[in-house]
């Protein structure tokens, strides 16, 4: 029996020193010692025990990975909140760890990628809300790319169905304040980046725009839309346009009516219309952004461009007369709606054009393709009256979770997601335009061709019913239920205090 | 339970045999060890986070990023207090469920019993009919309110009726079309006239609101939920009358009482335990009514005249991200289901100790 644990040893021993010396060679960090983590410890403790500094605790964790990448004995630590008891770590010397530690910056992407060794490897988790249609093809199109890039790579598509990510967002954020992130994830480019505590749920992705000289290929405006509190969080992939008014061409014509370009124009044709017994507006409004996406619209045409930001930025007042126009005006339009709008999808409300049983739609350009997708072909667009020279935008960008569990992998997709040949195919699929203004549009439908053309020397303003313009309080709390509660009341009053109101609570007093 | 212990005369002889533990606190022992994972998972899951939720409705955490500075009942306040959006949402909010409640419960009862009395006739293919009856239970709200909402959607005169409305239309019956879940109409004692005056003029104008009516749109929801909870409330009703000996029945018979009055005197009466029981479900249900409104309405129609509070909850804490104003929500609608509930368990705890 003992000669028997002899033989046990001896054979461990000269296992481990083949282990090492299997290793050693191509090992780039040594490790002064080896820790294994016991139930209690936490990294920034044994930072302390081991290196006398508790912020050491991201050279262990980097010193750790690169180690793993050998020798699998060594933990992957991908969360350093989350130590698991057995998990081996690799403490490195004391001066590795301030070396490493001198130019670490855990809050931008390029350094929280310095955790984790080079050469792509391990898996990329995508979070969206693109599941069916175009938008999921377009999705597909750009994992087919960046798999023939980093083959090595495993794509996990963790994608939560429903529209305008309303389903998506919630569990998102409640997974993020849990501390369990995907590597990347689906934003709408704006103020919604408010909604994941910026610098401290998600990191700036400054980084991904120096290295791809992203600055000079994105609209001015769109950048200043992107930039908040002095940071990009995310990389934009598509362009939408909010402000389009759809028409049924063969409708207008029966009536004998042009698109109009105002809405004294507007209200003229759509009496004309109901003389000639023809619903002249499409409404939707059950998925509760249909109302407040009209308001943005006709509040965009009712002032200049700058007036429209700057009432989300505090610069316009919300008492001011363009206001109580705008409602006045909505107030018209919803009384040549259908009566049932609040019981209709924006795509039932869409469907009502395609049939032939309303003239109007006022609805993002993500009605082009339902238009397509139904193969019909007699509509016309225009942007919504008095908006003509201003693109009120929405954007779908990828931000960075901090606590991404390969920010390496990440930062390769955020390099792919803003590049020319990933957002041509991407948009193509999706039926939206490139954030980019120098995409290729020839193999585009003839809408998306107008749309880039218009991207490129319009006014750009944020939506805010689409999370661009304002925090998510204000968007789908203040302003949204003021409209709400508008479009059944029509009391313009009350709903323009509401709406000063909310400005007010959001921190623009008024 | 317990029984008195014996003097045991201390002898030599008795020593070995005494156990360092009587049987009965050893069982005692273990059924503590035993029951307390779940004591203390319940404690924590449920209880701590009630607490929890509490204190963070007292917070100023209205923004994503996390603020524990202790505000007071502000969040309250803005629930109830002025003219705003908040405080106009809520109590509608709070209208709509009182509302849905009395009618859905009060429906569910009547619908429910009249079921159970019929399939009690010892009808033929009863098996049958109690589980068409029954099905619906088994369906998700979700679905059924995405089921109800194609049904009940009204459409328009000019871009054609549809659902329900065709129904009724292609029937020649064009008085009973209405706007279903989107009619904005509510019912209320108008201010002047008759109820309303009197209110008015003894000093409970307040009552005589639209933030006290009935919104009409909301009947659409009870029937949607009636349709689904009205089979099980027939089970629970069965099940209690077939509980019934048929002596009871036969002496009343032999008494010479009628069908009828057996029932209103013999059958109602013995079944008040069941009504009990099904008061509570149905109106805890009520209560927390979500998915169901979620997949109907989404809450906004007709200017939140289906609105309900978890719904309102919801939006408010993970699309607004204002975490303490859903918490705010959240306790209220905690204390309107304790209000139904805690009478309830004590009603229960007696009879069982009885």
């Amino acid at each position: 029996m003992k000669k028997f644990v002899y033989v046990l040893l001896v054979a461990a021993m000269l296992l481990a020193t083949i282990g090492t010396a299997a290793a050693a060679p191509n090992s780039a960090v040594t490790c002064d010692q080896t820790y294994t983590v016991t139930a209690g410890d936490w990294l920034s403790k044994v930072a302390d025990k081991f290196l006398g500094n508790v912020k050491a605790y991201w050279a262990i964790m980097w010193a750790t990975n690169q180690k793993n990448a050998e020798d699998s004995s060594y933990a992957k630590v991908t969360n350093p909140d989350a130590l698991e008891v057995g998990q081996k770590l690799c403490i490195p010397s004391q001066a590795d760890a301030e070396a490493f530690l001198k130019d670490f910056d855990p809050t931008s992407a390029t350094g929280l990628a310095k955790l984790f060794p080079q050469g792509a490897k391990g898996r990329l988790i995508v979070a969206s809300w693109w599941t069916n249609g175009g938008e999921f093809a377009g999705l597909n199109q750009m994992f087919e790319m960046f798999k023939k890039q980093n083959p090595d790579v495993e794509i996990v598509n963790a994608a939560v169905a429903g529209g305008a990510g309303t389903n998506f967002k919630g569990q998102l954020l409640s997974q993020l304040l849990g501390g369990v992130a995907p590597d990347v994830f689906q934003l709408h480019a704006g103020w919604e980046a408010d909604t994941y505590n910026p610098g401290v749920l998600i990191v700036p992705v400054d980084d991904v725009y120096k290295r791809n000289n992203l600055e000079s290929v994105f609209p001015a405006t769109l950048l200043a839309m992107l930039k908040f509190k002095d940071h990009y969080w995310g990389v934009p992939v598509n362009i939408h346009r909010s402000n389009v008014l759809w028409y049924n061409k063969a409708l207008l014509d029966k009536a004998g009516v042009t698109p109009p370009t105002n809405w004294d124009e507007f209200f003229a044709a759509a009496d004309k219309l109901k003389a000639a017994g023809i619903q002249p507006v499409a409404l939707g409004g059950k998925d509760g952004f249909e109302l407040q996406h009209t308001f943005e619209d006709i509040l965009a045409g009712s002032m200049t461009a700058d007036e429209y930001a700057g009432l989300w930025t505090g610069k316009t007042s919300w008492k001011s007369d363009k206001v109580t126009n705008a409602l006045n005006t909505f107030k018209k339009y919803i009384t040549y709606a259908n009566a049932d709008h609040d019981a209709l999808t924006w795509a039932a409300a869409t469907q009502l054009l395609i049939d032939g049983k309303a003239a109007f739609n006022i609805m993002g350009d993500w009605a082009n393709g339902q238009f397509v997708s139904a193969n019909f072909t007699d509509y016309g667009w225009a942007p919504v009256p008095g908006t003509k020279g201003t693109f009120v935008a929405l954007s779908d960008s990828f931000a960075l979770p901090a606590k991404a569990p390969d920010v390496a992998n990440a930062n390769l997709w955020l390099d792919l997601a803003g590049s020319k040949p990933a957002q041509e195919a991407f948009n193509k699929q999706k039926g939206s335009i490139c954030a980019r203004t120098d995409c290729d549009y020839s193999s585009f439908n003839a809408y998306l061709q107008s749309a880039a053309k218009d991207w490129t020397v319009d006014a750009i303003v944020p939506s805010v019913t689409h999370g661009a313009a304002a925090t998510p309080s204000w968007a789908t709390k203040g302003y949204a239920d003021a409209i709400v509660l508008f479009a059944t009341t029509g009391d313009v009053a009350a709903a323009q205090a509401a709406l000063v109101q909310a400005a007010t609570d959001a921190g623009f007093a008024q | 339970m317990s029984t008195t212990p014996q003097a045991i005369p201390y002898t030599e002889a008795a020593v070995p045999k005494k156990r360092w533990l009587s049987r009965q606190n050893w069982e005692r022992i273990v059924s503590v060890v035993i029951l307390l994972p779940s004591i203390l998972a319940l404690g924590l899951f449920v209880y701590v986070f009630i607490g929890w939720t509490g204190f963070i409705s007292l917070t100023a955490w209205n923004s994503a990023a996390p603020d524990f500075t202790f505000v007071g009942m502000q969040n309250y306040a803005r629930l109830f207090i002025g003219s705003g959006t908040d405080a106009i949402r809520f109590r509608y909010d709070i209208r709509n469920e009182v509302g849905f409640l009395v009618l859905f419960v009060g429906g569910c009862i009547v619908i429910g019993f009249l079921l159970a009395t019929l399939l009690d006739r010892k009808i033929r293919g009863e098996g049958i009919f109690r589980s068409i009856f029954l099905f619906p239970m088994a369906i998700s709200f979700i679905v059924t309110g995405v089921a109800w909402r194609w049904i009940l959607t009204p459409g328009d005169p000019n871009t054609g009726w549809i659902g329900v409305n065709l129904l009724f239309t292609n029937l020649g019956l064009d008085f009973l079309r209405n706007g279903w879940f989107t009619a904005p109409t509510v019912v209320y004692f108008h201010p002047e006239t008759g109820v309303g005056q009197l209110l008015t003029n003894i000093g409970l104008g307040f009552l005589a609101t639209p933030d006290f009516g009935y919104a009409v749109a909301m009947t659409s929801i009870v029937v949607a939920a009636g349709w689904q909870m009205s089979g099980y409330t027939m089970a629970l009703y069965l099940a209690g009358i077939r509980s019934i000996p048929d002596d009871l029945r036969e002496a009343a018979r032999v008494d010479g009482a009628s069908e009828w009055q057996i029932y209103r005197h013999v059958i109602i009466p013995l079944l008040r335990p069941v009504t009990l029981t099904v008061v509570v479900i149905l109106a805890h249900i009520a209560l927390k009514i979500f998915d169901l409104v979620y997949s109907m309405t989404g809450g906004v129609s007709a200017g939140f005249a289906t609105d309900v509070p978890a719904l309102n909850m919801w939006k408010t804490t993970f699309d607004a991200t204002k975490f303490a104003q859903g918490a705010s929500i959240a306790i209220i609608l905690l204390l309107m289901v304790g209000v139904l509930i805690i009478p309830y368990l004590i009603w229960q705890t007696r009879s069982e100790e009885h």
